[in-house]
């Protein structure tokens, strides 16, 4: 009996590290960096941001004692209250609905043409993956020249020329940015599908061809079904751009003007947080995007995947 | 004999430690009195750099045991930005020279400031050398966190070229009242000579207020500030006199209210520009230029009109080690020699007592800095209040919505940002 006992403790106790440890423990040394990159660098401040949503905190110096008391939910009552908050959120889901789309129609059709045999294939896939590459700055500089009120497309407009021009015209500077962003990234996402493609079997096109489909008929067919895991992908990854949109509209209009019409929730978060000494508000914002992006993100998914 | 002397260590020890942690509490007496090496961030201008490193060799040159070493301040969207920062991290300068007034309340409740109160004869000092003006200076608590630095009080400044070629009168234009200063406009722009008259940045951040909307209402109101008594003061008929001047200025397209990229006053895009003393430098060269006060509805005289400072200060860090030189560099910075250095290399006028009667021999050799050393004995600080740059943040969205693009009435928007501003300003 006892023996039994002597002879199965340490047997059970290994199969329960090897059931921690998994049938590569050598892995767990390989993962291990990344692992501790994500803790340190998303799951901390993530978690810190949530906590400070929680409590009236602002940024102090080290050894300085004060007071951080948890306040419940008045700082998202506040954020809440605040209409040029709820106005941010606005404009960021007109961007979204302006630019997530496009991006995947144009970004799918442009792959689906530049995987074909067509002249000058090389020369277009650098040429739409260059806006990518080069900085929003220099980019933004070239926009101005070409939206602003004395610019080049109102020299070409005329008299059909917007009043008020494009960038200060309360309409139309979310639509601006949220072409420039698609056409900025459409690189990106091309790279995406053109590696999808690759995955689609020659034979679902030859079969489609032979059973009489057209050009259209195939394309709906077979090439929209056959990458829909990175339609997905697309979907996923231009709404977390899109929803963390900063940089565009904080230079082509200055700031989310013209009077708040492109303001967007990061935007406000970098005011608030930042500029203004109350980083508590800037978390609850934070937050509710974070929340916001992740609902979408879950519907998304159901609706492209499901079958 | 052992133990006796594990004793000793344990107690030194001990005392090391008393005196470590006291130095991290901000133990004034400690702290305020230490002597060693310092580091102190200056501004990114060029002049400015120029006049501090050559400051610094000469403190220097007469303190080796004490050497400062400067620094631009580290690039950043603003200043006030990396500072902060700077200060949660911890590794703040012992002083920067370019610590703009708005934020030091943001940055004294941060606990990154030292009250130069606290060290022998500091209140003195700041109010002997900069008078009556130092009172704007002083924080709820009655302590001075920066010691006020240098100005750049603003004026109207116009292109007599392009003044001559919209029919104005180039030496003596008409920009005293609010009535002449829009004709004078209507006729810069309705002859096609400029695209506006004058072309402040119509954008939303919050500094831009102190650019358009905040000198003509110091001027307007004889020298009030923004909120006072911590009650906001624009809700006004002066208030609304001025923002109705700014809405007419839009609404007739004298002033444009997209953003110029660039400098639309040395472009010729602008006949007008509101600017402090540093554009003599900037635009003497390559425009003939004249300089004008701010003007008020009932055209104030030259020398009864108060304006904005564009002020920057210097703050006393209190992650600073050696604060007993930083205090002894702060005043080394800001005699009246070095004073009148940062005069002569930068052209900014430092905020001192009887600035023309202190370097007579300045202004008679440059009579054309004369204007502005005369309005910087008049001019309004931003309030150093709770919650500043989330007031002033207030107040320029709603200045935006009403004044620029007319989305709605000035007096109601007006009315509502007061309430908000005076609630931000009453808390603690």
């Amino acid at each position: 009996m006892t023996e039994t006992v002597d002879r199965t403790r340490p047997a059970r106790s290994r199969s329960r590290l090897a059931a921690l440890l998994g049938r590569q423990p050598l892995g767990i040394v390989f993962s291990a960096p990344y692992a501790v990159f994500l803790a340190v660098v998303f799951a901390y401040p993530l978690g810190l941001a949530v906590w400070m949503s929680f409590h009236d905190y602002f940024f102090a110096a080290p050894g300085v004692e004060v007071e951080r008391p948890f306040v419940g939910l008045e700082n998202y009552k506040a954020v809440l209250g605040d209409p040029a908050v709820r106005e941010s959120f606005v404009n960021v889901v007109e961007f979204l609905l302006i630019n997530v789309p496009a991006t995947v129609l144009l970004s799918l059709v442009l792959a689906s043409a530049l995987n074909g045999a067509i002249r000058g294939r090389t020369f277009l896939r650098v040429a739409y993956f260059a806006p990518y590459v080069t900085a929003s700055v220099a980019l933004v500089a070239v926009w101005l020249f070409l939206f602003s009120q004395s610019g080049m497309v109102n020299q070409v407009l005329g008299p059909l020329a917007p009043d008020p021009s494009w960038l200060v015209n309360s309409t139309l500077a979310m639509p601006v940015i949220a072409t420039f962003v698609t056409w900025k990234q459409l690189g990106f996402f091309v790279l995406l599908y053109l590696a999808a493609l690759q995955n689609v079997p020659k034979e679902l096109y030859e079969s489609a061809a032979s059973d009489g489909a057209g050009r259209l008929g195939v394309f709906w067919h077979v090439t929209v079904p056959g990458v829909r895991p990175a339609t997905t992908l697309v979907l996923i990854l231009a709404t977390i751009t899109g929803a963390n949109l900063f940089t565009e509209p904080y230079l082509l209009t200055n700031g989310g003007g013209p009077n708040g019409a492109s303001t967007t929730p990061v935007l406000l978060m970098y005011q608030k947080g930042i500029e203004q000494g109350n980083p508590d508000t800037a978390a609850a914002i934070g937050v509710i995007l974070v929340i916001g992006v992740l609902l979408i993100a879950l519907v998304t998914r159901k609706v492209v995947e499901r079958d | 004999m052992r133990s006796k002397a594990a004793t000793a260590l344990l107690t030194m020890l001990a005392l090391g430690m008393t005196a470590a942690c006291g130095g991290d509490s901000g133990d004034s007496d400690g702290a305020t009195s230490a002597t060693g090496p310092i580091k102190v961030w200056l501004s990114n201008n060029p002049e400015e750099i120029a006049w501090g490193k050559a400051m610094v060799k000469e403190w220097n040159a007469e303190n080796p045991d004490q050497e400062v070493t400067a620094q631009e301040i580290p690039a950043g969207q603003t200043s006030e930005e990396v500072i902060g920062a700077a200060i949660t991290a911890g590794n703040a300068p012992c002083l920067v020279f370019n610590t703009s007034p708005a934020a030091v309340p943001q940055f004294q409740k941060q606990g990154g400031l030292v009250a130069l109160d606290e060290f022998e004869g500091g209140t003195d000092y700041v109010e002997s050398r900069t008078g009556d003006v130092a009172e704007q200076y002083k924080s709820p608590d009655g302590q001075y966190y920066q010691i006020p630095w240098k100005s750049n009080p603003v004026m109207i400044f116009y292109n007599k070229d392009l003044m001559k070629q919209a029919g104005v009168d180039p030496e003596n234009p008409p920009l005293a009242t609010h009535e002449e200063f829009l004709e004078t406009s209507r006729k810069i722009v309705d002859s096609g000579t400029a695209e506006a008259a004058i072309w402040p940045a119509p954008t939303s951040e919050f500094f831009q207020s102190w650019f358009d909307f905040y000198p003509m209402f110091a001027a307007e109101t004889g020298g009030q500030q923004l909120i006072e008594d911590e009650e906001a003061t624009f809700d006004s008929e002066e208030g609304a006199t001025v923002a109705e001047f700014w809405q007419t200025m839009y609404d007739e397209g004298l002033a444009q209210k997209e953003v110029y990229n660039g400098d639309s006053f040395a472009d010729e895009k602008a006949a007008m520009a509101i600017v402090g003393p540093w554009a003599i430098a900037v635009y003497g060269e390559s425009v003939d230029w004249g300089a004008a006060p701010v003007p008020t509805s009932s055209g104030t005289s030259p020398e009864e009109t108060y304006t904005f400072s564009d002020a920057k200060n210097i703050g006393l860090y209190s992650a600073c080690e050696n604060q007993g030189t930083a205090w002894e560099v702060l005043k080394f910075a800001t005699s009246e020699e070095q004073d009148g250095k940062l005069l002569e290399m930068t052209g900014q006028m430092p905020l001192r007592d009887d600035l023309q009667g202190t370097y007579p021999e300045y202004f008679k050799e440059k009579p054309e800095y004369v204007d502005f050393a005369d309005q910087a004995s008049r001019t309004v600080e931003v309030p150093n209040v709770a919650n500043s740059i989330e007031i002033w943040q207030t107040f320029r969205d709603a200045y935006s919505e009403s004044v620029i693009f007319g989305k709605a009435s000035v007096d109601e928007s007006l009315s509502q940002a007061a309430e908000e501003t005076s609630d931000l300003a009453s808390q603690s």
